[in-house]
């Protein structure tokens, strides 16, 4: 059985994104839950690879032939778990429960065993570009050509581990490995080339010995070209520099870290909705 | 030890395709044979204990087997992190070994030590936790911990321990295993200390005192009916690890038996202080530094023997004859 990719249109994935904007700001206005701006800004990433680039079955989540997506910066799953309910894997009946006693979904992605269309559970910054590294291994071990993409954040670029995968991934030229930098230079607290040296990242992630572009983190036509021409043809596994803004989508919280834990108001619930175009 | 588990993981990995061996940078030479089975079933994920642990668990979820390989400290404290969330939180097949364990390290200093593996690998949900005393073990508990579907934790020693006599040669995963009988005491071993453990009751049989040697490979989880039998059968029960004393079989067994309503035997262990080492030196200095001799084992139960003998407790009888 094939498995193929679903290849939306862009302005199709453009619409679809602006309806996830709204779901992800609904559910944290009503579950009272943090990294609403970490969420905006990945949600374009998302798009462009399950609904145009990532070769998936959602009614079959284990083919082995699957392309795998690690949301490696955890603190965004309710957009995943939106993306994943939009894609098919579950019924969006099942986010009713989100931030209910007993519901699987926490603020971070379940195991895989938890949730079909999960391949890792994430939270843990670090974690999932080194996993990821594990299934691209297993990949080439076992002769199939499925690719690996690991989103992480400029944020979590702090954690050692990351450059750990980067020169271990670089040495084994693991062409189908893609990692996605979601970089919003925003971490917790604060900047992130302010707290740490980490730009520059194309640079960076080429002295490791990966092949890396830059895009517009924002610009569904480019996310879609790039995720799709994994691997790119130089034998080197592939970063993906996405420019992004924190917060995207919503001017009000565009660029500013209050959002990263900051709850919405109803007012800026329905504001936010207004820009986004999801109100007649 | 060593060379023991590069056999066996080279021979294991020819039958089982799923199996593939992961090294911190260490044991170059010693898995030729392993690189022999298959390209690239053998990876050098370097000095990044991290990545590797992580990586490990990615090739579990794909559906293989690997098994992680470096020193001690450097599989379980370094990376910790990533066996709880990458490994155990996903219940995923990785077999992490570590070499050198305890005391084998002495000369390398306190950084090369191990005494604490076992209490914080034990922590871990669903962690199977192993300490194979000799070669023999070594080989059974490594087959029997591939098949199993669910994290271990392995630790072994370096070269040259000896091969340990046994009364009952069968080695299962999760039971004790009587490795000398005897009625007047009993000791529990895991792990390569068992040599000295088994030298201590050697010198209580030449005192007359008779002494029960069991080998606790398995010490998560913990065999609850071999204990049972061994604290209700004997007057006083030792524990002897070349680990801490807090948290590893002796901390597990008291744990087991804090929650028991009947009198039992009481334990004695046997494990190192709540202190690094600065005074370098051998193996069996280090471990006489911290009190782990046949002469402190023996003389410490006898000891405690002579004891319930002045109280008139169970034990007067065993020593009297």
């Amino acid at each position: 059985m094939e498995i193929r990719a679903l290849k939306l249109p862009v302005a199709d994935l453009e619409a679809r994104a602006r309806q996830i904007r709204g779901r992800v700001i609904r559910t944290s206005h009503r579950t009272k839950t943090p990294h609403l701006a970490s969420c905006l800004s990945a949600i374009d990433i998302l798009m462009a690879a399950y609904f145009h680039a990532l070769r998936i079955d959602p009614h079959h989540p284990k083919h082995p032939d699957r392309d795998r997506f690690l949301l490696s910066k955890g603190h965004a799953a309710p957009a995943l778990f939106w993306v994943l309910a939009e894609r098919g894997f579950f019924p969006e009946s099942l986010l009713a429960d989100y931030g209910k006693d007993g519901s699987l979904f926490a603020e971070h992605p379940p195991t895989p065993n938890h949730l079909p269309g999960i391949e890792a559970a994430t939270g843990s910054l670090g974690h999932g570009l080194p996993m990821g590294l594990g299934m691209a291994l297993a990949g080439r071990l076992q002769g199939r050509s499925f690719n690996v993409y690991a989103l992480v954040g400029d944020g979590e670029c702090n954690e050692g581990a990351v450059w750990e995968a980067a020169l271990l991934a670089g040495a084994q030229r693991l062409e189908r490995l893609c990692v996605i930098v979601d970089a919003n230079r925003w971490q917790a607290t604060g900047r992130s080339s302010e707290i740490m040296a980490i730009e520059p990242l194309a640079e960076k992630w080429r002295a490791f010995g990966w092949s890396a572009v830059e895009v517009d983190g924002h610009d569904m036509g480019s996310l879609a070209r790039r995720l799709e021409a994994v691997p790119d043809g130089t034998g080197k596994p592939v970063a993906i520099v996405a420019r992004t803004t924190k917060g995207r989508g919503v001017s009000f919280m565009e660029d500013d870290n209050d959002w990263h834990y900051r709850i919405p108001s109803p007012h800026e619930v329905e504001e936010a909705e207004r820009q986004l175009g999801l109100t007649p | 030890m060593r060379n023991a588990f590069a056999d066996e993981i080279a021979r294991l990995a020819t039958i089982d395709s799923r199996v593939v061996l992961l090294s911190g940078d260490i044991g170059n030479k010693l898995f030729d044979s392993f690189k022999e089975v298959g390209e690239g079933r053998f990876l050098n994920c370097g000095v990044a204990e991290a990545c590797m642990m992580s990586t490990a668990a990615g090739l579990a979820l794909s559906g293989f087997r690997p098994v992680v390989y470096t020193i001690t400290p450097f599989t379980t404290t370094r990376c910790f992190e990533q066996v709880r969330v990458g490994v155990c939180y996903h219940e995923a097949p990785v077999m992490i070994v570590g070499t050198g364990s305890g005391l084998s390290y002495a000369s390398l200093g306190p950084t090369h030590h191990s005494l604490e593996d076992l209490a914080i690998m034990r922590t871990l949900p669903g962690m199977t936790v192993l300490a194979p005393c000799d070669s023999e073990e070594l080989r059974a508990l490594l087959r029997q911990g591939l098949q199993q579907n669910g994290p271990v934790y392995m630790r072994i020693g370096k070269k040259g321990e000896p091969t340990i006599p046994a009364v009952e040669p069968a080695i299962h995963l999760g039971r004790g295993r009587i490795i000398r009988r005897g009625s007047d005491v009993c000791l529990i071993a895991t792990g390569t200390i068992m040599s000295e453990a088994l030298a201590a009751a050697e010198l209580l049989a030449k005192e007359g005192l008779s002494c029960q040697l069991m080998s606790c490979h398995t010490v998560k989880p913990l065999d609850v009916t071999m204990l049972e039998e061994v604290f209700h059968a004997f007057p006083l029960v030792g524990v002897v690890e070349e680990h801490g004393r807090i948290g590893g079989l002796g901390g597990a067994i008291a744990e087991w038996r804090c929650g028991r309503k009947e009198e039992l035997a009481p334990m004695v262990t046997f494990g190192a202080a709540d202190t690094f080492l600065h005074e370098i030196g051998s193996q069996a200095y280090a471990r006489g530094r911290y009190g782990l001799t046949a002469v402190v084992i023996a003389a410490t139960l006898r000891g405690r023997l002579y004891d319930r003998l002045r109280e008139g407790g169970p034990a007067a009888d065993a020593v009297r004859d």
